[in-house]
């Protein structure tokens, strides 16, 4: 082999490693679901948020899910929130998934929340039959949990397709927390929801997007 | 095996034994201090409770152990290298000396002499003085300390610590506390997957595993706080499930648990009757 | 090339036919699939992605040609290995049966997954910058460590065996060949589809079990785990291969004059890793295949509520797991107790003594796994026994460590690059051995289990050791495999950068795992984010080392090309008094072995072998 084709085959192999290397990098490595900034709101922010049985789209249309609106009303596939620091954080959750139940109902009680109470429907709670869960809402760094009511199995109109109208059959969950200081805090669900799989935790249950994310508090 | 009569140069095999005992000698000495003297009293995991107090100790001697052996084959090569060197550029073969049996026979059983009372000196501690030291020893504990025991039976999920105190109601809580100077049995167990409930200044550590009860044993020497952390790999939050736990006033634990029976009153209610270990169902739900 | 040279059995027809393969396997699994419960409505099902995986690998063999010659056999036609005759370079691209072939395919392909697990490593250093999740999200994370682990012990375990055990075993024996030469290939052919579908987790979500794959963990990850069980059962199958030929190669194709107390210690070395891969890897195999019907046909052999036990996962894995770690560090052993003669120019000392220490050490790493059982709430009663058991491996290690000493002592040392490798060996395995004290020490042990104080020992023993042996054999070897030398002032570079920044990256992770760092977070207590930066700064200049390694190797093989001597080290060693490079049928006559090669000093010695003996074999006299 002459010189020129020895470097010119080097420059290529190397040209390719960076290439696949920068491929591993953005595609899977960079591919967290992206941030959504919560409206800002009297005091701090609101945070809308719903739950749906199904996403309904690629790439897993089976799986349970949460999903989130911006400021501009718009519904995003993501579980990244950001708020501010030191504020109140004003949520609703629209509540479209049927229930399946705490593994430990002591996630039944509502803990964290201002007045460590929740409202479902417009009546204030602050615990729920744990068999009527169908997901929670909790921040184990911040001490918040919050049980969320399960539409009725035998609800009519019930939503399989992400994003879900308020026309059809759900519970609406509302809560108000404090924040504080600036950080990166894990959120997750504690009941076991994801149909299907082993303890109902596979799948969408270990998955960022789905029933796990991150609350930015900047 | 007669190296001497060999061409191999330098002074004979005693003088070399002697320098290299000297080194190696001063050197244990400094570092068997340096280790017992000034790293000891800070050595993980430190004073809190009598576990951790047996672990440290038993750190500090096998750290102390350890420095003679270290420092034994790293002085022997650290003489080799600037004594047996080639000169440059040459090529001379060394003495084809091809063994010692007695010296063979010296380090075997010499190293044999020191795994065998590492081994008798372990399991005394274990079964004997330390009473288990604070590791989980499953349902039923060899090595059980004397006295009355709090129970406190610890529960991992994914991905979350909570923790049940039978004798209050069964009350569950997100914090763990414990009162001082007193032994407390823990059950640790899991509704899922395999966790391990590290309790690092306290030095405890014990496996949760579904469906089985694993026992251990700790007695918190003064308040304070501790640091708990999941050590065995459990899923996506592994690292987030940690936790901070007290250990309180015998007075203080009482008005903190009964506190905790009012603020949790509602969750308790919907509790499961306690027990050792709750099997999760692991039926796939249909959509 | 013409493109006639394309149709055949060749890499190409077998990666197409692998791709062609999965996607067919999946569309057979789903079918086969259609009514079970287990893999409705989760959007993954595994019984398509393993007939895919299966069907992937069948289309991967058949393309390579493996089942020409059991179909030619069947029709009647005579046995042959022409393959093994053929010249030229593309036979480094397909099926080949010449010992020398499989091992530089090894050593190319190990190096690459090699590499691509570093990289993993610098990444996950990068993340371990912060107290926090910063870089990568805690899935991400996750898979990156047990893309990092799995893939690491995937190629580790074939790290010397496979590049320099297939190259030389066959030759220090004085043989032609392997006994089973297509095994042989088999071994090798089926790394490459193995690093492949692990790598493949990562499109199917990753997976969040690290190497180890605990279950009900496994049961319930996400469709990774599959690529996961597939790859390293692979690697199960390939390990129990390249075991079986190891050992029927060294028991039965030895060279006349070729005793027991003539073989190579390298050669002990592999044959004792063989007898280990050939009991242990069996086990992995199995295991992973209960994790299948768990994850598939809805068994439950691992899940507590259902008959099963977490515990079973855990006794069978560590069964194969320990005994898989000595299958890291024997060759090791070899390796430098090899090396060591040749460059302090002295007989290996207390030979017999180094093959008690090698057999020892393979003997008790069946007796010692639960000591990764010590808190887990199995049965405690057998704890003292195993703390025994695995404080007593310490005893057939300081074997080595006589025999290295010995060997160095009053010897005429030059300090080339195998040889400081060789030397690091020892710095660094003891550091190793030391801490494994604090681990078989139930009472230290409660702190130190499930720690970065673990992950720290055990990196100091496979990557002090067993890497720093890699890099020994590849620095003594490669010359004489490719007939060309290495730059020596970057192979130095490499050297000091390396034992330098190793010990700088893992020295202070026993440190941090004592002060509380559990494994595997990428989430960590804020007080030991200093340890961490040190650790992760030192981690990226250790990976420095690697690439500085990777530019010597390209630019002195395909850039610089300076031809290497026959015997570059003055070795006695048989293999480097063949001519380089070495002739396809290695011998022209069966050589007849005179010594062990290990005769330095010695004042009349004789050749190591009769490459030519004239008449009868002549034992222990002159030679021509």
């Amino acid at each position: 082999m002459s010189v020129g084709a020895k470097a010119l085959a080097i420059g290529c192999a190397t040209a390719l490693a960076i290439v696949l290397v920068a491929l591993y990098i953005v595609d899977f490595l960079a591919a967290t679901p992206s941030t959504v900034k919560a409206a800002s709101a009297p005091g701090g922010a609101r945070l809308t948020l719903q739950t749906v049985a199904s996403y309904g789209h690629s790439p897993h249309p089976d799986w349970v899910s949460y999903l989130v609106q911006d400021g501009g009303g718009k519904w995003h596939h993501t579980t990244v929130f950001k708020v501010p620091a030191h504020s109140l954080v004003h949520v609703t959750i629209y509540q479209y998934d049927t229930a399946t139940g705490l593994r430990n109902p002591f996630w039944s009680q509502v803990r964290g929340t201002v007045g460590g109470s929740m409202t479902v429907d417009g009546k204030t709670m602050n615990a729920l039959n744990p068999d009527l869960a169908s997901h929670t809402f909790a921040i184990p760094d911040m001490g918040i949990s919050v049980p969320l009511k399960g539409v009725a199995d035998d609800a009519k109109n019930q939503c399989s397709v992400a994003p879900c109208p308020l026309s059809q059959a759900h519970t609406t969950v509302t809560f108000t927390f404090r924040t504080g200081k600036p950080g990166k805090y894990r959120w997750q669900c504690f009941v076991p929801c994801a149909a299907s799989f082993i303890f109902g935790n596979g799948g969408p249950m270990q998955s960022p997007g789905w029933m796990d994310g991150y609350l930015v508090v900047a | 095996m007669a190296s001497e009569a060999l061409p191999s140069g330098g002074p004979p095999e005693r003088v070399h034994g002697r320098r290299l005992f000297v080194i190696w000698a001063a050197l244990t000495v400094v570092g068997v201090l340096l280790i017992v003297f000034v790293a000891g009293p800070h050595m993980p995991p430190g004073n809190f409770s009598q576990e951790a107090r047996d672990q440290r100790h038993i750190n500090i001697l096998l750290a102390a152990l350890a420095v003679p052996v270290l420092f034994g084959v790293w002085t022997c090569l650290a003489y080799i290298f600037t004594t047996f060197r080639q000169g440059e550029g040459e090529l001379q073969d060394g003495p084809p000396v091809r063994g010692h049996p007695r010296l063979q026979v010296v380090w075997v059983v010499a190293t044999a002499a020191i795994v065998l009372s590492l081994g008798a000196f372990g399991t005394e501690e274990l079964l004997g003085s330390a009473k288990g030291a604070g590791g989980g020893q499953g349902p039923d504990p060899l090595a059980v300390p004397a006295g009355q025991k709090v129970q406190v039976q610890v529960i991992g999920q994914q991905w979350a610590w909570t923790f049940r105190y039978p004798a209050y109601g069964g009350v569950e809580t997100s914090q763990l506390a414990l009162p001082e100077g007193q032994t407390t049995e823990l059950h640790v167990t899991s509704l899922d997957v395999s966790h391990s409930f590290w309790a690092i200044q306290l030095g405890v550590k014990a496996d949760a595993i579904p469906g089985n009860d694993n026992v251990a044993f700790v007695t918190p020497r003064h308040t304070g706080s501790f640091e708990i952390r999941c050590a065995e790999l459990c899923g996506l939050w592994h690292g987030h499930m940690h936790n901070t736990g007290v250990v309180m006033t015998q007075a203080g634990f009482a008005a903190w648990i009964k506190q905790q029976q009012a603020a949790n009153a509602p969750a308790t209610k919907t509790l499961p009757p306690y027990s050792t270990h709750y099997f999760p169902d692991p039926i796939r739900r249909a959509g | 090339m013409r493109p006639r040279r394309l149709v055949g059995f060749n890499l190409l027809s077998a990666t197409l036919l692998g791709v062609g393969g999965y996607f067919l396997g999946h569309w057979v699994g789903t079918r086969l699939s259609a009514g079970m419960d287990s893999q409705i409505g989760t959007d993954q099902n595994d019984v398509a992605i393993f007939m895919g995986f299966l069907f992937a690998l069948l289309g991967w063999l058949i393309g390579l040609g493996f089942f020409n010659y059991p179909l030619a056999r069947m029709m009647g036609r005579p046995p042959s290995l022409r393959e093994k005759e053929e010249a030229g370079s593309g036979r480094y691209f397909r099926l080949c049966t010449d010992h020398k072939v499989v091992g530089l395919q090894y050593f190319v392909t190990v190096l690459l997954f090699f590499m691509i697990a570093g990289l993993n490593a610098m990444f996950i250093r990068a993340e371990l910058l912060t107290p926090n999740e910063t870089l990568w999200n805690a899935n991400q994370y996750l898979s990156l460590v047990s893309l990092h682990g799995t893939m690491m012990l995937m190629m580790t375990s074939a790290a010397i065996l496979g590049p320099f055990g297939n190259y030389f075993v066959p030759i220090m024996i004085g043989a032609r060949r392997m006994a089973f030469p297509r095994l042989e290939a088999l071994s090798f052919w089926l790394v490459p589809p193995a690093g492949l579908i692990l790598l493949s987790a990562v499109a199917l979500g990753g997976f969040p079990t690290g190497w180890t794959g605990y279950a009900p963990l496994a049961n319930e990850a996400r469709a990774g785990m599959d690529a996961y069980i597939f790859a390293f059962g692979l690697i199960g199958l390939s390990m129990t291969i390249v075991g079986a030929n190891m050992i029927a190669t060294v028991l039965t194709m030895r060279a006349p004059g070729l005793t027991w107390n003539r073989l190579p210690i390298f050669v002990w070395g592999v044959l004792c890793t063989s007898m280990l891969m050939v009991l242990a890897a069996p086990v992995l195999f199995s295991t992973l295949a209960m994790l299948t019907l768990d994850r598939t046909a809805d068994t439950s052999f691992f899940l507590a509520s259902a008959g099963g036990s977490p515990f079973l996962w855990d006794n069978l894995f560590w069964f194969f797991g320990h005994p898989e770690v000595y299958i890291l560090a024997l060759p090791g052993f070899g390796v430098v107790l090899e090396i060591l003669p040749v460059f302090a120019r002295k007989p290996l000392w207390g030979y017999r003594l180094a093959v008690a220490g090698m057999v020892g050490v393979a003997v008790l790493s069946f007796m010692v796994w639960q000591h990764h059982l010590f808190v887990s709430g199995i049965n405690a009663d057998l704890r003292p026994f195993y703390m025994l058991t695995t404080e007593l491996i310490s005893i057939p290690t300081g074997f080595i460590f006589l025999n290295g000493l010995g060997t160095l002592w009053r010897g005429r040392i030059r300090f080339t690059v195998p040889m400081l490798f060789a030397l690091a060996f020892f710095s660094n395995f003891l550091i190793g051995g030391l801490s494994g004290v604090f681990l078989s020490d139930v009472p230290s042990d409660v702190s130190t289990h499930g720690s970065y104080f673990v992950m720290a020992h055990f990196h100091y023993t496979i990557m002090g050791g067993l890497v720093f042996a890699l890099f020994a054999a590849t620095y003594y070897w490669l010359p004489k495999m490719t007939g060309l030398q290495f730059n020596e002032m970057l192979a130095k570079v490499h050297f000091w950068m390396m034992f330098v920044f190793f010990n700088f990256t893992f020295a202070p992770l026993f440190a941090a795992g004592m002060l509380g760092m559990p494994r595997r977070v990428s989430v960590y207590a804020p007080r030991l984010q200093g340890i961490n930066i040190f650790v992760s700064s030192s981690a990226f200049l250790l990976g420095v080392s690697m690439l500085i390694f990777l530019i010597n190797l390209v630019y002195s093989m395909v850039i610089a090309r300076v031809p290497a001597e026959a015997n570059p080290w003055a070795s006695r060693g048989i293999e480097f008094q063949l001519p380089t490079p070495v002739p396809v049928t290695n011998f022209e006559t069966t050589p007849v072995i005179q010594s062990d090669p290990y005769d330095y000093g010695v004042p009349d010695a004789v050749p190591v072998a009769a490459l030519k003996p004239v008449a009868a074999p002549v034992v222990g006299g002159g030679s021509t």
